[in-house]
């Protein structure tokens, strides 16, 4: 909503606050004001111009050579290419020196050998918005009414000196929807009165009723309907001061009578429509619901077709207006309009609300229904219009107005006690300052003990329960006034839960071992959805997404990585390491929500090490990525639980993707991206991992024992085992530990060599083995027994020599 | 004689001196103490003396040798340590090279921003909540007081994937359900973090997904002022002691009274520019008393309980704090944005 301070002293006493003083104390108050613009900051130099003289340049067509009168000595001589200009008119001319908005200075010139003393100006190049500026001046240069005084300054007849405030209006506020709505919001936060505008109510003799009748099918959806019958129109422009006020207000002018209803709809904040009562086809007005398929072309010339939940305004057989929303072009006044039929109601918000979304149209009118009107002011609008129709398009109001009234408009009556308002916001408040603040608010109060009665007048809708009241006496009384206290409440201990815990741990893991936290978007498109999926599901996809791209829930975490891979590596960021934890959805039953779990993924591709002036460099490989899990798992306290089988994944390479098991449940992956994926993807070598987070971090650990430091030496042997390639580390180590015993503590790989001096199939693997007896120095005869067993299981079980 | 060894120890200290190596200091040692050297020499011929002259050679001959070991014995430590010397000044290297670089990754920004208020909150004794992204319409909208129809819904333009499930347009939902919980009895404390969905075109200042916290104390006897307080609280901690709160009177569906806190502009420290449009207060959160409606909805007496509750996004938090222009970067996870917030803040 934006508020012309000038037009606001109409209603309320605004001496001694600026603009922005009012724009601060309103902000505070209530209402975000998100702006205050004056249009003529910053402009000079623009005055009402008379043109004396215009012919054709003699050197260019399209230009026209003017004598231009500025109300100085003598007249000046300025080319001008507005196709509208012509002699006689009052224009606005930025003279020699003027500043006009982007700076634009003007200066003496020369146009094609003739000279030009100024610029005769269009409204937008005053900085006036092109769709405020009426039709009849969009490409041309506006032309005032004879009766402006020349050598004036125009920027003032224009209106663009007055102070523009801008209201963000919150939903719940549609009282402010209009200049005696603010009025009131202003006077309640000045303390001052509100000046409502005068009505003359002068009649002809006819009487409406003589001309139209109206019945209300549709009672619920049009509770009110007013019709009002103003004859001897003479249709013409609107007074200047009502178009710059319009302009102001962000409404472009268009003829008397129609500026006059918009008018009122910004005073009164009641929307108003005028018909060409000549051309409604009947003398009656029927408003009822459309019926399936009926068709209606509104003013903006789309012929739009209806439903049965969309309420129309008909003449008996067919719509003449879409009610609440637009007018139809049918009825249009224009021209040659002589009698006009006013309509001014009630609508309720729910009707206009659908019709307007589903027409996709959007009006000054329907954007007030949809939040609700106030219904006292539906007959003093129609009123008002008259009137002013009366003062400015020469009508001749008829007598009476034709009125379909079933509305209950009974002000709502709420209560509340003083304790409750103190308890509530924690002040001490005495009544008087409450009941001071309805009376500021122009709300009917009664006191009977503790308690306030007090009556809501019927333009504040959204007041109906008491929390209402408190925030009317908050906002009011000042935020700023309110005391600073934290809850007194019985002390509760705050924290995080285990898992959370947890996964703040499983982060900080994963950072301090290289990876950045990265976080993507859940939606994705159906494709990428289930791609790396760890349990096989449906998708969920949204009802109307908005791009193929963005439409369905993720299944899984990596190929959102994979595209930030991706995305890193076109900008030359080519050693990466991401993690991600984050919810994937899996479809359950329509209307159940989907089963929503917890995931953690990683990604690595490039160099994991390197130093560049030491030649030193490791590229990432499984192992990096085995790696980083092993470690996670050793700090969850999981590790003893972990076991990794080689397996097959979608989108992996088949030879190097182990799943992990937990405690025998599949809890995920890790394993290089298959290069058909890298390839596709653009990315270079890459190993992924996709785990459930809630797996892993619902694992039961065991709480740390502490164990004593040993205090007697170990004892090590390596092996080195010639075995076919076949044969993994894995089962080694089980045999190994297998049969190792009590006093095998340790067993690590040291050395793997599949190279030529290899027999053909078959590889050599080291091992390192550790001895260790808690209670005393081990002998050597107890080491070489220990060992002899290794050796001799794992010759039995895996075919395995002894390197020599 | 006595003559032949002052001549020798004289001979033998100007050697030593002048010994440039271990090795010859050894040559010296041996050449003069040896089983074969001079003094030895000397020494054999004193068969030759009287009775009283022997003792006095013998003893004078002892002297020399002990003068010369000892000399010799004093230049070795010299020489070792000028090899030492010698030694660590080959092994010299350039200390101003790179060390071995450790690998180390970042938090997120947007974690930073919540793992920090929730840390803030906790400490107020505050438990973290969490909920479902996808939300029943009841839990998003209704039971917050937003029935069907309601005009304020169409400020939250949602992703629905049916009719009745959605994405999380707030994170309030987990407030309504961990309300419903306490099944209308005893006081609750918590935060909630999350990500939440829009129906919003990608750009610089809008995002589809983001990140969202909010507050919620219910309670008997919890106040307005309460709500001040604890914003008031935050926003020093979070921001610097030496910002103000200003609270502004607003409009959300699930909060009556309902406002919006601003905090002074560090920037400009309150007198107007460009970062907060000329007005010296930055709009931070909503907040307000929990709406009667909704405590009803949930279960609870709205006569006997009262509470209120507050809603940020650590976006704009982020934003605000590191400078950042754009929220798409939160979600293109440029390595080369995500570095930057590694270091730790003071």
């Amino acid at each position: 909503m934006l508020v012309s301070y000038k037009w606001l002293q109409e209603y309320v006493d605004l001496s001694g606050i600026s603009p922005e003083e009012l724009a601060e104390k309103i902000t505070k108050s209530g209402i975000e004001v998100e702006g205050v613009e004056k249009k003529s900051e910053g402009l000079k130099g623009v005055v009402i111009g008379h043109v004396l003289e215009k012919e054709k340049h003699p050197e260019a067509d399209k230009l026209n050579k003017c004598l231009v009168d500025l109300g100085q000595e003598n007249p000046v001589q300025i080319i001008c290419g507005a196709p509208n200009v012509d002699k006689g008119q009052k224009v606005a001319v930025a003279t020699v020196g003027a500043v006009l908005p982007g700076n634009f200075k003007i200066k003496k010139a020369k146009l094609r050998g003739e000279e030009s003393n100024g610029m005769i100006c269009s409204l937008q190049e005053l900085g006036i918005e092109p769709k405020v500026v009426a039709k009849d001046y969009s490409s041309g240069i506006f032309v005032f009414p004879s009766d402006v005084e020349v050598g004036q300054d125009a920027l003032a007849v224009l209106g663009l000196d007055d102070a523009i405030l801008e209201l963000g209006l919150t939903p719940n506020r549609a009282d402010a929807m209009s200049m005696l709505g603010v009025a009131y919001e202003v006077a309640a936060i000045l303390g001052r009165e509100v000046k409502w505008p005068e009505i003359k109510g002068d009649e002809g003799k006819e009487a409406a009723s003589d001309y139209i009748s109206v019945s209300v099918e549709a009672k619920e959806e049009n509770p009110l309907y007013v019709a009002k019958v103003v004859k001897d129109i003479k249709i013409g422009p609107s007074p200047l001061w009502m178009q710059t006020l319009l302009m102001n207000s962000g409404i472009r002018p268009h003829n008397n009578v129609v500026d006059i209803t918009n008018y009122v709809l910004l005073e009164y904040g009641q929307p108003l429509h005028a018909f060409d009562y000549d051309q409604l086809g009947s003398k009656q007005i029927v408003v009822r619901m459309a019926s399936e398929g009926e068709k209606i072309t509104t003013l903006d010339d789309e012929e739009r077709t209806l439903n049965s939940g969309n309420l129309v305004i008909t003449n008996g057989t067919e719509p003449v207006a879409l009610a609440g929303v637009m007018g139809g072009a049918n009825s249009e006044v224009g021209a040659e309009t002589t009698t006009v039929l006013l309509e001014s109601a009630y609508f309720t918000g729910g009707s206009i609300r659908r019709t307007s979304k589903e027409q996709g149209l959007r009006s000054e009118a329907s954007s007030r229904y949809e939040k609700g009107v106030d219904p006292n002011r539906v007959r003093q609008a129609a009123e008002r219009a008259a009137d002013l129709l009366a003062r400015y398009a020469g009508g001749t109001v008829l007598k009476g107005s034709v009125e379909a009234d079933t509305l209950k408009a009974e002000p709502a009556v709420v209560s509340i006690t003083l304790q409750k308002i103190n308890s509530v916001l924690g002040t001490e408040l005495v009544m008087d300052t409450v009941k001071d603040i309805f009376n500021r608010l122009q709300f009917e109060t009664a006191v009977e003990g503790d308690e306030i009665i007090v009556t809501v007048p019927t333009r504040r809708g959204d007041i109906t329960i008491e929390a209402d009241l408190i925030e009317e006496v908050a906002r009011l009384y000042g935020y700023d006034h309110l005391p600073k206290t934290l809850p007194v409440a019985e002390a509760l201990p705050g924290g995080l839960n285990d898992y959370q815990l947890k996964r703040r741990k499983t982060r900080a893991f994963l950072e301090g071992a290289g990876l950045y936290q990265a976080i993507t978007y859940s939606l994705t498109s159906e494709e990428k959805a289930s791609q790396f999926a760890l349990e096989q599901g449906e998708a969920v996809r949204l009802a109307m997404p908005m791009s193929e791209e963005r439409s369905t829930l993720r299944l899984s975490i990596l190929p959102q990585l994979l595209e930030a891979l991706k995305y890193n590596l076109a900008r030359q960021n080519d050693s990466l390491a991401l993690y991600e934890t984050g919810s994937v959805f899996l479809k359950t039953d329509e209307n159940e929500l989907p089963r929503e779990k917890e995931h953690l993924a990683g990604a690595v591709t490039g160099l994991w090490h390197s130093q560049l002036w030491q030649g030193e460099k490791k590229y990432v490989d499984f192992y990096t990525a085995k790696g980083i899990l092993e470690g996670l798992f050793e700090v969850l306290g999981i590790s003893e639980s972990v076991v990794y089988k080689a397996a097959e994944e979608d989108g992996l390479h088949p030879g190097r993707t182990a799943a992990v098991y937990l405690n025998d449940e599949k809890i995920g992956f890790v394993g290089q991206v298959h290069p058909k994926v890298q390839k596709e993807m653009d990315l270079k070598e890459t190993y992924v991992f996709e785990l459930s987070l809630e797996a892993l971090l619902a694992a039961e650990t065991t709480p740390i024992a502490y164990q004593t430091i040993p205090r007697y030496p170990s004892v090590t042997r390596d092996i080195a085992l010639v075995v076919d390639k076949r044969v993994t580390a894995g089962e080694l180590y089980s045999v190994i530990e297998a049969a190792g015993g009590k006093l095998l503590k340790e067993v690590s790989v040291f050395d793997l060599y599949e190279g030529d001096r290899m027999e053909d199939g078959k590889k050599s693997i080291a091992f390192s083995l550790k001895y260790f007896n808690p209670e005393r120095t081990l002998t050597d005869e107890e080491v070489s027994k220990a060992h002899g067993k290794v050796l001799k299981a794992v010759e039995e079980n895996t075919g395995a020599a002894l390197r020599s | 004689m006595k003559e032949r060894l002052q001549e020798l120890q004289a001979e033998a200290l100007t050697k030593v001196e002048e010994a440039g190596s271990l090795k010859e200091l050894n040559d010296i040692r041996v050449s003069y103490l040896g089983k074969k050297g001079p003094i030895t020499e000397v020494l054999r011929g004193m068969g030759k003396l009287s009775a009283e002259e022997r003792p006095v050679i013998g003893a004078l001959a002892n002297e020399v040798r002990e003068a010369i070991a000892a000399e010799i014995e004093n230049k070795q430590v010299h020489l070792e340590e000028a090899a030492i010397a010698e030694k660590l000044k080959a092994e010299t290297i350039d200390v101003t090279l790179p060390g071995s670089p450790v690998r180390t990754g970042a938090r997120h920004a947007l974690t930073k921003v919540v793992e920090e208020i929730e840390d803030l909150f906790i400490s107020m004794g505050y438990t973290v909540a969490e909920g479902p992204e996808v939300e029943k319409d009841y839990y998003n909208f209704e039971a917050l007081n937003l029935p069907k129809g309601h005009p304020a819904r169409d400020m939250q333009d949602s992703f629905y994937i049916t009719e009745e499930t959605l994405l999380r347009t707030h994170t309030s939902p987990v407030q309504a359900r961990t309300m419903e919980k306490h099944q209308g009895k005893g006081a609750v404390k918590i935060i909630c973090p999350g990500k939440v969905y829009r129906r919003d075109n990608d750009d610089a200042t809008h995002s589809h997904q983001f990140m969202q916290i909010e507050g919620l104390v219910v309670d008997e006897n919890i106040r307005m002022s309460d709500l001040k307080g604890t914003l008031d609280v935050f926003a020093k901690k979070m921001f610097g002691e030496d910002r103000e709160i200003r609270l502004r009177p607003s409009f959300f569906p699930f909060t009556e009274p309902s406002v919006e806190m601003d905090i002074s502009c560090k920037v400009c420290g309150g007198k107007g520019c460009s970062v907060c449009k000329g007005t010296g207060w930055i709009e931070i959160l909503g907040a307000g008393m929990v709406h009667p409606n909704v405590l009803e909805m949930a279960g609870y007496d709205s006569k006997k309980y009262s509470g209120f509750a507050f809603g940020m996004g650590p976006e704009r938090i982020a934003m605000l704090k590191y400078g950042v222009d754009d929220i798409r970067h939160f979600y293109t996870n440029d390595v080369r944005f995500l570095k930057q917030f590694s270091k730790h803040e003071a």
